[in-house]
């Protein structure tokens, strides 16, 4: 069977640690706007790898019960 | 066995949650839907077996395959329209929550109708 994919995780926090490590440095530079834009970035980024997921259930989804 | 590795990964899920959430909470809800989307994953595969098991039962009771196609698209649908109900229940959003959940219904019962429709039929041809 498939296997549990603990390594999503973990690429996810740290991506989540990451940003906001990054986001406290550019605060202290000065650059609102940088920071700002670097939020969203790791957010879609996230956001692209959790889609795949759930595109993936979806998909599994439709073969199992023929949705 | 497997359960060791579920409960594990729920609990490593949830402690990074807890800690991503502290800074970033927008992320920290994307995680934690991601790691229920693995979870269920993982164990879509057995319930792909279970599923293969009664669908060979039913063949062979000669039970006619409509019947159960529509239960098991109506579980689906349902599994589907909670899964969804309780990721915006997460982010806080109860009233999409609950329209999820009612267009799920809407769905089931359309699903239903013909099924219904049978059973009516048969009670009919009983009727002298």
């Amino acid at each position: 069977m498939n296997v549990l994919r603990v390594d999503l995780l973990f690429q996810i926090v740290g991506i989540g640690i990451f940003i906001s490590v990054l986001n406290i440095v550019l605060k202290q530079a000065g650059k609102e706007e940088q920071a700002q834009l670097l939020t969203l970035v790791g957010v879609v980024i996230v956001f692209l790898m959790v889609i795949q997921l759930i595109g993936e259930l979806f998909y599994s989804f439709r073969n199992i019960f023929n949705l | 066995m497997e359960i060791i590795q579920v409960v594990g990964f729920g609990v490593i899920a949830a402690v990074s949650v807890l800690f991503v959430r502290q800074s970033r909470p927008d992320i920290a809800h994307l995680l934690s839907i991601g790691a229920g989307v693995v979870i269920v994953v993982y164990v879509l595969g057995y319930l792909g077996m279970i599923i293969d098991v009664i669908t060979d039962l039913a063949l062979e009771a000669e039970i006619n395959t409509v019947f159960l196609r529509t239960l098991l698209r109506v579980i689906g649908v349902s599994y589907l329209a909670e899964f969804g109900a309780q990721i915006c229940r997460d982010a806080g959003e109860n009233g999409i929550a609950a329209k999820v959940e009612f267009a799920g219904k809407i769905i089931i019962l359309i699903m239903a109708v013909p099924i219904l429709l049978a059973v009516l039929e048969s009670i009919i041809n009983f009727i002298p």
